[in-house]
């Protein structure tokens, strides 16, 4: 029987795994910006925009329950990318010399490109494997490469001798306890 | 003649080339009837490997028909069907001598350049970059072979191209690769990459006694083929690699791992692949290690890592605390084919393996440079091609 593996048109393992881990970075992003509001602001360099970092928090916590939930993130996932490109309006907007925080203002933007590439990446991550055979081409199960089936051959060569620097110490050959 | 010549990356050409000539009288020149892409061409493809100059003859897995002999060569004569070995030797120096063929201390003519680079020379290799000799390889209608009185195979009657042309790299150094880990019968043996390497790891394993195989690899028609030849697959793409090696082994891990990927391994999402890819594309690192990670973090402890891929500079956050720790051994270099050829050629005539078995694709050698891309891309079922001049 060939081996074989789901090639179905559902989100891959991959897509699905990074989508969850992106789920709750943004869950944990949300709940930090809408309970501590004042802190973030000022981290973030948004200094007095407590306001307006909560409803982001709420944007966020409600694209990770979407990441987490849905049977296909990759809406949510564009979702995050298009918040993204709202963070980094908002942050451009704090950017000017007046803010005595522009310092914190130009890291988070650095931080938000990184996140935003990361949103990017994760969005365009293809459903289907890389090797498509639906015809069932690459049937390669009958290519065993030896005289009998594997398992008749297990050990065929134990007339071989290992070359002396090659061979593990003799405490390291005893049989492992399964 | 024609050739398969490196042009750049990703630029590889069937051209016409002059034809070789005996330059000392042990040669000879070998008229190729097969030879086949390797996986580590594909370093060179890739433009992963320095030292590559416009116009170099690509390849290093061919045989064929001796046509022409040096003075001096007492081994061969015209007419004799020779499988030849990509590592090119003297026989004659200390490393020689040991039978560490593969390090030959006087057949890289840039030895200077060599020594710079890793300290030491190694042997000299067909087609494979300035740093090891600069020979024209054999992805050509003819080869000059140096040195031809010591690594050449005399093949006998009866066998076919496809059944020994393999002798000359991926079968010996896909054997190397199991016996370098002294496999006991109660072994677990791990082996990342089902390509063709890993293809003749697995079978080795198998005969060398393993109690189980595993191969780890996201392409099903070589996990298929690794399944024939009596491997468990585990697809890196649709399963938790830790997850499934610790449920194997009952958490105890694989006493023996085999890195048939080597320097550009294709890991998808997991962190370290993408710091890899980061720290590659500014030059900050020129291979991409996770299967040595992944292998050092699995491994069972007094473990042994055998590297048959090729790595081919600098590599970043090897876990070393874990390999000391955990009182791992590794072995690796490349292919110390001679020593392995006489018992793999009797294995062949005994019927005991046939190596065709990973053949999937056999063009002429005109067509070689979209089977670069094919091989590269493993698309239309790619495993292995061969070539016919």
């Amino acid at each position: 029987m060939p081996y074989s593996t789901d090639k179905s048109s559902h989100a891959s393992r991959s897509l699905r795994k990074t989508a969850r881990a992106l789920g709750w970075f943004s869950i944990g992003l949300g709940l930090a910006e809408l309970l501590a509001p004042r802190a973030m602001a000022r981290a973030t360099g948004l200094a007095g925009r407590t306001t307006l970092m909560q409803a982001y928090g709420l944007r966020e916590i409600a694209t990770g329950i979407g990441l987490l939930a849905s049977d296909n993130p990759r809406p949510w996932l564009w979702a995050r990318v298009a918040g993204d490109a709202l963070d980094a309006l908002t942050l451009a907007s704090g950017a000017g010399r007046s803010n005595p925080l522009a310092d914190h203002v130009s890291r988070s933007m650095k931080i938000a490109a990184l996140v935003g590439a990361l949103d990017v990446a994760a969005a365009s991550m293809p459903d289907r494997r890389a090797f498509p055979d639906p015809e069932g081409r690459f049937d390669y199960s009958d290519r065993v490469g030896m005289a009998k089936p594997a398992e008749a051959m297990r050990g065929a060569a134990s007339d071989f001798m290992t070359p002396h620097d090659m061979r593990d110490p003799d405490p390291l050959r005893r049989p492992t306890l399964h | 003649m024609k050739a398969l010549c490196w042009h750049g990356k990703k630029d590889i050409r069937c051209d016409t080339v002059p034809d070789p000539s005996i330059e000392d009288g042990r040669d000879a020149i070998v008229k190729v009837t097969s030879c086949a892409i390797c996986g580590s061409d594909l370093h060179l493809f890739d433009g992963f490997m320095p030292g590559m100059e416009k116009g170099d003859i690509m390849g290093h897995e061919f045989m064929g028909e001796v046509v022409e002999v040096g003075a001096e060569n007492k081994k061969l004569k015209v007419g004799d069907r020779v499988v030849v070995p990509f590592t090119i030797c003297c026989g004659e120096c200390d490393q020689c001598r040991r039978g560490n063929w593969s390090v030959c201390e006087r057949s890289n003519r840039n030895r200077k350049l060599a020594d710079k680079l890793f300290g030491h020379t190694t042997a000299g290799l067909f087609g494979y970059t300035h740093l090891t000799g600069g020979y024209a390889g054999g992805q050509a209608e003819y080869v000059r072979v140096p040195y031809a009185d010591v690594a050449p195979v005399k093949i006998p009657d009866g066998l076919t191209d496809e059944q020994v042309l393999f002798l000359g790299d991926i079968f010996p150094t896909g054997w190397q690769a199991a016996v370098q880990c002294d496999i006991q019968p109660t072994d677990t043996v791990a082996i990342w990459g089902a390509g063709p390497v890993g293809q003749f790891a697995i079978r080795s394993a198998v005969l060398l006694g393993a109690r189980q195989v595993i191969a780890i690899d996201r392409v099903p028609e070589r996990l298929g083929m690794a399944k024939a030849g009596g491997a468990i697959p585990i697809d890196f793409e649709e399963e938790s690699v830790l997850e499934r090696l610790a449920e194997l082994t009952h958490g105890k891990g694989p006493e023996k791992c085999i890195d048939a990927v080597g320097m550009e391994s294709h890991a998808t999402r997991s962190i370290d692949a993408l710091y890899d890819r980061a720290k590659q594309t500014v030059m900050l690192e020129t291979d991409r290690p996770h299967v040595l990670r992944e292998m050092i973090y699995v491994c069972r402890p007094a473990g042994v890592l055998s590297v048959p891929g090729v790595y081919g500079g600098l590599i970043d956050k090897i876990p070393f605390g874990a390999f000391m720790n955990k009182a791992l051994t590794m072995r690796t270099g490349q292919t110390h084919v001679n020593r392995w050829t006489d018992d793999l050629l009797r294995r062949i005539q005994e019927g005991q393996v046939d190596p065709s078995f990973v053949i999937t694709h056999t063009v002429g050698l005109e067509q070689g440079p979209d089977m670069y891309r094919t091989f590269r891309d493993k698309q239309d079922g790619c495993v292995k091609v061969v070539l016919k001049p």
